[in-house]
């Protein structure tokens, strides 16, 4: 073929132009593709708020709900292990709950809840996701001798207080988190409601 | 030696009219009888042919497997059980999968330390290596999907555990991890989509990289243990004098070494398929359940020593960039080392020591990250002993050695350090 008279300006300008049209296009195709991963509607609405009863709870027991695929625990908090709350306090990441997106504001308080006695949490550790055993006697336990009372990870032992607070070096980086919920009466939890905005 | 582009004129007409359009018995031969690879590889050579027995078995094996497998978080777990018991011979094909997928990371391991043995990464094969690590890390997705399919206890939290690491990633963390799930836990969403990368999307990556490992190192030629690059004596006719052709004499060598293998496998796959929990872990006969952790949640063996890095660092992203920075740095060997010998025989003490202390740290994480310590500890302390204290002690210390290797050998050849001995100008052994 010949090359003579070949306008090299144009001709680079058309391979520029031609990659670059192509190449908006091959992102623009990928989108659909990338998108299909999200939750589908089907898992959204799966999501749904959930209704908890709570008037069976005793004292120092704990029950576990689900809510979008997640356990959510209600404690009902003993005298004993509210007690026991403050004096934690030196030996944890994030005492005064700082972290806001661990819990909605109106759990940021001493004991990270609406009601003192009634702990609202998500079951999932904040390291890797495994569900935590709850420990709810305050005694010396294997894994911390000035145990008193809370939760620990037997994936990679991280240890949460009755609070849901985080102990200090342990792999978790937060507090466990505390879901939107709110009391439609004495024994019953709407969780996935925030009192006041609606459904989360 | 670089391939050898000879040409075959076929005397039968029909096979040289197909020979004139489609080269393929031309092709064939440059890759084989035609191809020279050094006189004097040792047991460690056999791995790589190995690896590729051990992939069309999980091809073979894996059709079949997904003709009777149910992608469907409310029917994989029984589908999987109804393979044992009700398809004929259906228990045979899932061992096979299953041992296959614990061995092909028994030979890929043994490869790759062959590697580090006799400095196969180093000048002009680089790019082998490298291939060889884009293998390994796309193993290692396929073999973490794979294992999610049957939806047993331990299938739903190694994923929840594996996808979560995805959420230290700052701002986008958590938006990341539901994208990857498609949904807010690990779901029926997430078995299917593992399910298509699993049988297809990866399998077709893996299938690519292995041609491309497998050209690169034909272009370049094999190594061999004694690091002497055969091309540079050839003989009158043009060949290397080290170097005999690949078939016969190795595929016949290959062949033996696939004879002893299949023994072990067999054995494993008819006596002992579940290897005491190492191949098959005893969780994973449990259905998922979304809301009971097991006790002791660990990956299968061959992820463990990354694992224990993640589990014995106090601080999430610190974990997760420690544990792929452990892959990442292995990406890197063939820049880090700066020494000119090749092979550890002739390499200095410096080097042979810190090789064994790399393969010794590697098995004792792998203990760590399979909760083997934590039974250990107590026997050897006494029930008082902290367990955790002790083991992120060791840990720690373990972790800080694996990433000294990486050090060590940058610092050990960079400045120097290394008194190596004479390389020899041919091969040494099978004169």
């Amino acid at each position: 073929m010949a090359n003579e008279g070949v306008n090299q300006g144009r001709r680079r300008f058309l391979t520029a132009t031609t990659a670059v049209v192509g190449g908006v296009g091959v992102v623009a195709a990928a989108v659909p593709f990338i998108k299909s991963w999200e939750p589908s509607a089907r898992a959204k609405s799966a999501g749904a708020p959930v209704m908890a009863d709570i008037g069976k709870v005793e004292s120092g027991q704990m029950v576990t709900f689900e809510w979008r695929g997640q356990p959510v625990w209600v404690v009902n908090r003993s005298k004993e292990q509210l007690a026991a709350l403050a004096s934690q306090d030196p030996r944890l990441k994030d005492p005064k709950s700082d972290n806001t997106e661990q819990q909605p504001d109106y759990a940021k308080n001493e004991y990270r809840s609406i009601k003192p006695e009634w702990l609202v949490l998500v079951g999932l550790c904040t390291h890797l996701g495994c569900v935590p055993d709850y420990f709810p006697e305050l005694k010396p336990e294997p894994f911390d001798p000035a145990w008193k009372g809370g939760f620990y990870c037997p994936c990679h032992k991280s240890r949460y207080d009755m609070a849901g607070r985080v102990y200090d070096g342990v792999p978790a980086p937060a507090n466990l988190r505390v879901p939107p919920y709110h009391f439609v009466s004495d024994t019953l939890i709407q969780i996935g409601v925030d009192p006041a905005k609606g459904a989360a | 030696m670089a391939t050898a582009h000879v040409t075959i004129k076929p005397r039968n007409r029909v096979l040289a009219w197909i020979e004139e359009r489609l080269p393929i018995l031309s092709f064939t031969a440059s890759h084989t009888s035609e191809y020279y690879a050094p006189k004097n590889f040792n047991v460690m050579y056999y791995f790589g042919s190995l690896a590729l027995l051990v992939l069309v078995n999980q091809i073979i094996t894996g059709i079949f497997l997904t003709m009777n497998y149910k992608p469907d978080a409310a029917l994989a777990f029984a589908s999987v059980e109804y393979i044992m018991r009700d398809v004929e011979w259906g228990w045979l094909i899932r061992y096979m999968h299953s041992t296959g997928a614990s061995l092909f990371f028994v030979v890929v391991y043994l490869h790759m330390f062959r590697g580090l043995m006799y400095g196969s990464y180093k000048k002009p094969r680089e790019l082998v290596w490298l291939l060889g690590m884009f293998i390994f890390l796309v193993l290692m997705a396929e073999a973490f999907m794979g294992y999610v399919l049957p939806w047993g206890n331990m299938s739903f939290w190694g994923a929840k555990v594996i996808i979560s690491l995805f959420g230290a990633v700052p701002v986008v963390g958590d938006t990341l991890v539901q994208w990857i799930m498609g949904d807010y836990n690990p779901a029926d969403a997430t078995l299917n989509r593992f399910f298509a990368l699993h049988v297809i999307a990866l399998p077709l990556v893996l299938l690519l990289l292995v041609v491309l490992h497998l050209a690169a190192l034909h272009e370049v030629g094999s190594n061999n243990p004694d690091g002497v690059e055969i091309k540079e004596k050839k003989g009158p006719s043009g060949r290397p004098l080290d170097g005999i052709p690949f078939h016969p004499y190795y595929t016949v060598k290959d062949l033996f070494g696939v004879g002893m293998f299949l023994l072990i496998a067999a054995f494993i796959i008819f006596f002992e398929p579940t290897v005491g929990g190492w191949f098959l872990e005893h969780d994973n006969f449990i259905p998922a359940n979304n809301l009971v952790t097991p006790t002791h949640i660990k990956p299968v063996w061959y992820f463990t020593p990354f694992y224990a890095i993640l589990r014995v660092i106090p601080s999430k992203l610190g974990g997760v960039i420690a544990m792929f920075s452990a892959i990442v740095l292995l990406f890197l060997v063939p820049w880090l080392d700066r020494g000119k010998v090749k092979s550890v025989r002739y390499r200095g003490r410096g080097y042979k020591l810190a090789l064994a202390v790399f393969a010794l740290v590697f098995v004792l994480l792998g203990a760590i990250g399979a909760g083997k310590t934590a039974e250990w500890i107590p026997e050897l302390f006494g029930p008082a002993a902290d367990v955790t204290l002790i083991e992120n002690a060791f840990g720690r210390t373990l972790t800080v050695l694996y990433f000294g290797f990486f050090i060590f050998l940058w610092a050990y050849t960079y400045f120097g350090l290394e008194k190596t001995k004479p390389v020899p100008e041919r091969v040494t052994t099978h004169d």
